[in-house]
């Protein structure tokens, strides 16, 4: 599904987010990213959703080398990858419903495919009955949860999630992680990145272990 | 096909229910951009007006002959009838020395004066109507042929003055058009700054849409139909505002024919005058939404 042949992100500047980095990912697998603060996992995500890209080395998305995409392909490339972020980016003025249906909306789907498949997903992260509510009514966990369903409404095969309980206490982002996991249960491939240990000590499952952007350890491939 | 025009009908009462959200601000930039347009559209109905009354005048070409005083009357129906047979002539009319006085004495108030004269001091004069297809310079010429003939005291002719006219409303015309490119582009560049605010304002809305897969177009189109809605918006108070112009201009205008004798009911902007309003009006809004959407949209990139 996803495939890093000896990746190197050099920002402007001199900075670099990834050092040679090879790695692969297949369909329907979970897999967290973790690592220090700066050491590269957001850099590795950005990289597969085409918000920068590689200086050196391919990334490969289903057997494209994404790097090579014209600029007006990114749109439909983007539109293949669910993604959740650590604040949620959720659009404050528009209902819970709205903001769940806008990938939909972009996509062109027809207003009664959208209904149903919002209200699919809403019941998938248990927020069906806060449809029409806003997010600021919701608590930090519901919020991160309509941004989830937002990720997962457009039935993306790869949902990449960038420190998606960093706002969260434990007990919550406990509940976010299994919720993925359910979620990756029903063959989404997933890829996390999260610099909580103490969260992924009570998770299995594969981690990518980012040093200073190079790629220091692979545990629990299977 | 159907998912696409649904798609369009949808940003477009999306683009204008935002609008409708935000009502005083959205009535300025309405109200400026009426104002913008109605003014070259005015100035056009002016010299629509000033053309109608024009073109009255300048189809009648007679001008007149004043013969010699003194002139046997027999004379003068023999000059009168051979003129009318050249080419160059229409028709020639004989006002004789009699029936000018005539006219005089029930036109005027003048028959206490009149009576106390002891012989008619008018001359006899021949109103010539020049052939239709006949130019301004042949006339001139004829004009001046006429004056030489001795039986001939004065000739008259009134297109110096026909001529300054046309002049003058062709000036007007040319004026007229550059005043409205003018006020055209301060239109565009109205819209285009509300819309690049407007850009500023959804900036995150447009990070998000981005990140979400949404094409250039798909960010772009909410934005041009808004800058449609200012320019059909704008171009109907335009309208609006000619209607009660020529209201108030109405009153003062059946007056002012009154005074000439004649009665004049005013002309508003023509079919063709509407459809140029609405068609500026609406190609401005584009033109300005377009500017600030291909100018600022594209600096939006998504930073996480
Ligand atoms: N837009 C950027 N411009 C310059 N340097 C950047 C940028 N984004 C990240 N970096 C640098 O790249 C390295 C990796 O960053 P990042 O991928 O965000 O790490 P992490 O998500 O693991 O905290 C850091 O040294 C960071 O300073
Ligand atoms: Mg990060």
């Amino acid at each position: 599904m996803i495939r890093f042949e000896q990746v190197t992100k050099r920002y402007p500047g001199g900075r670099e987010g990834l050092v040679d980095v090879s790695m692969q990912i297949g369909a329907g697998e979970l897999v967290f990213v973790t690592g220090h603060s700066g050491a590269g996992k957001s850099t590795l995500l950005k990289l597969i959703a085409l918000i920068e890209r590689p200086t050196r080395g391919q990334v490969l998305v289903e057997g494209r080398n994404i790097g090579r995409l014209p600029r007006r392909a990114i749109p439909a490339h983007r539109r293949q990858i669910g993604m959740v972020f650590q604040d949620h980016k959720l659009l404050p003025e528009r209902t819970v419903f709205e903001n769940v249906a806008l990938p939909l909306l972009i996509a062109g789907l027809r207003r009664r495919d959208i209904q149903r498949r919002v209200r699919a997903a809403l019941d998938q992260v248990g927020l069906l009955d806060r449809e029409q509510a806003r997010p600021e009514m919701l608590s930090t966990g519901e919020q991160q949860r309509v941004g989830i369903a937002r990720a997962v409404v457009g039935r993306p095969k790869l949902l990449i999630a960038d420190e998606p309980t960093g706002n969260l206490d434990p007990a919550l982002s406990l509940e976010i992680m299994l919720l993925f996991r359910r979620l990756n249960e029903v063959g989404v491939t997933m890829l996390i990145a999260t610099h909580d240990i103490g969260l992924l000590d009570q998770l299995s499952g594969r981690r990518l272990m980012l040093d200073a952007g190079r790629l220091a350890a692979d545990l629990g491939l299977h | 096909m159907r998912i696409w025009l649904a798609r369009h009908v949808q940003s477009a009462l999306a683009s204008l229910g935002r609008l409708w959200r935000q009502p005083l601000g959205t009535l300025l930039t309405v109200l400026v951009i009426g104002i913008a347009l109605a003014l070259p559209a005015t100035l056009g109905v002016l010299v629509r007006n000033g053309e109608a009354v024009a073109g009255r005048w300048t189809s009648v070409r007679d001008f007149s002959v004043y013969l010699q005083p003194g002139l046997p009357v027999e004379q003068a129906g023999e000059l009168a009838a051979s003129l009318e047979r050249r080419p160059l002539i229409a028709a020639v009319r004989l006002i004789t020395a009699d029936d000018a006085l005539a006219e005089l004495r029930t036109a005027g108030g003048f028959a206490g004066v009149i009576d106390a004269l002891e012989r008619n001091p008018l001359p006899h004069t021949l109103v010539v109507r020049p052939a239709a297809d006949a130019d301004d310079a042949a006339i001139a010429a004829l004009a001046d042929e006429l004056r030489a003939l001795p039986a001939v005291e004065l000739v008259q002719l009134d297109s110096d003055w026909v001529a300054r006219l046309d002049a003058m409303l062709a000036f007007a015309r040319r004026a007229i058009w550059i005043a409205a490119a003018l006020l055209v582009t301060a239109v565009i560049v109205i819209v285009g700054n509300t819309i690049r605010l407007d850009i500023q304002n959804q900036r995150a809305e447009i990070e998000v849409a981005k990140l979400l897969g949404a094409t250039d177009a798909f960010v772009r189109r909410p934005f041009l139909y808004t800058g449609l809605w200012y320019g059909l918006a704008g171009g109907g108070v335009a309208l609006l505002l000619l209607l009660a112009e020529q209201a108030l201009l109405a009153g003062p205008a059946a007056r002012l024919a009154a005074l000439y004798g004649g009665s004049f009911e005013p002309l508003g902007l023509s079919r063709g005058g509407v459809a140029a309003v609405l068609g500026a009006a609406l190609a401005a809004g584009l033109a300005g939404a377009w500017l600030a959407v291909a100018r600022h949209l594209a600096a939006i990139q998504p930073r996480v």
